[in-house]
């Protein structure tokens, strides 16, 4: 059992504020991603719920109670970080056991504590070996190791996979889910990668220069961006956006005037909107169709062909849209083509860029990566 | 780069010529050593009949011994205490540095370039009042205040090269300071650490200031003992060069046994 509060975290270098008074709650079992870009404070933050880094105000509160003034080791807390940061002079059996060494444990005890996570880690034959025999992937696994074997309450996790090439990367990502399940522990994990962010988090939290953006589970943040940073952070490729203009609000939606003059029916609700208001069309490459009849146009500059899906870059007056179409789709370079989008699933920002609000829920938002335990009641 | 033989080779000859040059005042002083006081003065030459007639004289009229204890006594006393003192300092300044770290390191450095003459009086009234002129106590500590600011300096190097996130990973796991210290710290920059010690015993045995001025008998050292040969009965070159020779020659010995750990601890970090 260990649930995490944050109230009004602030925390100042010098003059420069890195974290801006953050409230965030993670509930037991969670597995909590702080994504967001370089700089945005999303590992000052960790650092700060670790202990390695003093809040300038506000309280951090593990299953309760207020442990600002705790001491890293005391706050019941392990830390897997970028660079593995294991003892090089140790063996892989000393890296892990260090902690315990430290608690005055017993060396038999010790000893089955290790070997119980290495087992867990598939790390037995590895176990006299100094850090600097093992692969990028069996340091990582070290890591995580001595993560475990300290049993904490809470994992937190430092762009554990940044180091590692890309098919690593997958495969570790996969293991990491498969711990989670396995541990059944509170995980708190931080990367910029989104990708990361959506395929393991129960609860993603979006940071950006020092403030929460969102915080939702995956599936709610790919449907339900609340602002435009947020929209054109989650999903890949990027959301494309184009400026449109506010022509009527129904209650089906909003009508908007699209680049070319042509008319789409958004379904935001549109009730602070006012007809001529310059707005935002944000449709994400895999909503946006190829039609003969759609009122978009333009000429294609580049196709990426993956295979399974091709990405076409479509020049358009205002700039480049990103189009995910079929991986059969026969068009070539310097085609002009027109297309279309599903009114559903296209979004509208207005212009301090905050979205403007659906009219129908995603039927998945409220899917966490393990629903049922992330949120009862949205059952499968 | 691409360097031709014909350069390689002039850039040998010219190491060769400068370590012949650097070299020559000692090789000199170990010959004239063996050679008696009359051969000694005589027009210079490479070639005699060695003999051991000065280092017995020499012998004769100091225990060399007593003295020589004393230089290790002093030189390594002042450098374990200056690593004692100097570990802790560069580890804070290195890992928790405030707005005022550099700028006490750049003091600390600083007072390396006040002349030690200009605080000659001073220290002297002290250490008499002390009752530390001529003690090895006295000795060792201002060995040990003389080269801490190099010592911290050059640790603080060391320190600063190894990664932050393993201290950090240290105390999540538990450790208090000082094992952070001596479980995490010490091993991983002990190449970095005995340099420093090295660097430290040989500046502190090479000193001749603070051991001429502050000692007589008790507890000078071997530059307190080749001085002795220098002024009283004119200048007596070769038992002045048998007496250096056997100053120098275990420092030199101790230098050149551990020659590659301080060219791996001054080069440290250089790489990678």
């Amino acid at each position: 059992m260990a649930t995490l509060r944050l109230k009004q975290v602030a925390k100042r270098f010098d003059d420069t504020d890195v974290i801006r008074g953050i409230d965030l709650e993670v509930n037991d079992r969670e597995f909590v991603v702080f994504v967001g870009p370089s700089g945005c404070g999303k590992s000052t933050l960790l650092r700060i719920i670790a202990g390695l880094e003093n809040a300038t105000s506000g309280d951090i509160v593990i299953d309760g109670e207020r442990i600002n003034e705790v001491g890293p080791a005391d706050r019941g807390l392990a830390m897997v970080f970028q660079s593995y940061a294991l003892y090089p002079h140790m063996t892989v059996e000393d890296n892990m056991g260090f902690s315990l060494r430290l608690a005055r444990v017993p060396r038999e005890e010790r000893r089955a504590k290790v070997l119980e996570a290495a087992r867990v880690l598939q790390l037995e034959p590895l176990l006299d070996r100094k850090p600097k025999a093992l692969s990028g992937g069996q340091r990582q696994r070290v890591a995580i190791g001595r993560a475990i074997v300290r049993n904490p309450s809470i994992f937190l996790f430092d762009e554990p996979l940044s180091n590692l090439d890309a098919a690593l990367r997958v495969q570790m990502r996969i293991e990491l889910a498969r711990l989670h399940e396995e541990l059944d522990a509170t995980m708190i994990y931080v990367t910029h990668d989104q990708i990361e962010a959506m395929t393991m988090a129960d609860k993603i939290v979006v940071l950006q220069g020092g403030v929460v953006e969102q915080v939702g589970s995956p599936m709610e943040l790919y449907h339900h961006p609340r602002n435009r940073f947020v929209a054109g952070f989650i999903g890949s490729p990027k959301m494309n956006f184009l400026p449109v203009e506010a022509r009527g609000v129904t209650t089906r939606g909003v009508e908007v005037t699209l680049p070319g003059g042509g008319v789409s029916e958004v379904a935001v609700n549109g009730a602070g909107s006012r007809t001529g208001e310059a707005l935002e069309l944000g449709i994400r490459p895999e909503h946006l169709l190829l039609d003969e009849q759609g009122p978009l146009a333009g000429r294609i500059e580049v196709i990426e062909r993956l295979g399974g899906q091709t990405s076409l870059y479509v020049r358009m007056d205002d700039g480049i849209v990103t189009l995910t179409a079929d991986g059969d789709v026969a068009h070539a370079v310097h085609d002009r083509v027109r297309f279309g989008f599903e009114p559903g699933r296209a979004h509208l920002f207005d212009g301090q860029g905050q979205a403007l609000e659906s009219l129908q829920r995603h039927p998945l938002s409220e899917l966490g990566r393990r629903d049922s335990r992330a949120d009862p009641e949205a059952g499968a | 780069m691409n360097t031709s033989r014909l350069q390689r080779f002039g850039l040998a000859v010219l190491a060769w010529s400068i370590t012949c040059v650097i070299f020559f005042p000692i090789l000199w002083m170990f010959l004239t050593g063996f050679k008696t006081e009359a051969q000694a003065i005589a027009d210079p030459t490479l070639f005699f009949t060695p003999t051991l007639e000065s280092y017995v004289a020499v012998q004769g009229r100091a225990d060399y011994f007593r003295f020589a204890w004393n230089s290790v006594h002093v030189s390594f006393g002042s450098t374990l205490l200056a690593l004692i003192i100097g570990i802790p300092a560069a580890y804070s300044m290195a890992f928790l540095p405030t707005r005022r770290t550099k700028g006490t390191l750049l003091w600390m450095l600083s007072t390396k370039m006040l002349p030690p003459v200009g605080v000659l009086v001073p220290i002297y009234l002290i250490f008499r009042d002390l009752g530390m002129l001529d003690t090895r106590i006295g000795l060792t500590v201002i060995y040990t205040l003389m080269n801490l600011p190099i010592v911290i300096w050059m640790l603080y190097t060391f320190f600063k090269d190894l990664p932050k996130d393993i201290l950090e990973a240290g105390r999540m796991d538990g450790a208090s300071t000082s094992q952070e210290i001596f479980f995490l710290l010490i091993p991983l920059t002990l190449p970095g650490i005995a340099s420093t010690g090295l660097l430290s015993i040989i500046l502190s045995w090479n000193e001749a200031f603070w051991s001429l001025n502050l000692t007589s008998s008790r507890a000078a050292p071997l530059t307190a003992y080749i001085a002795s040969f220098s002024s009283p009965e004119g200048l007596f070159w070769a038992k002045l060069s048998a007496a250096s020779t056997m100053a120098v020659a275990p420092i030199l010995i101790f230098g050149w046994l551990t020659q590659k750990q301080m060219v791996r601890g001054l080069t440290f970090g250089a790489v990678k």
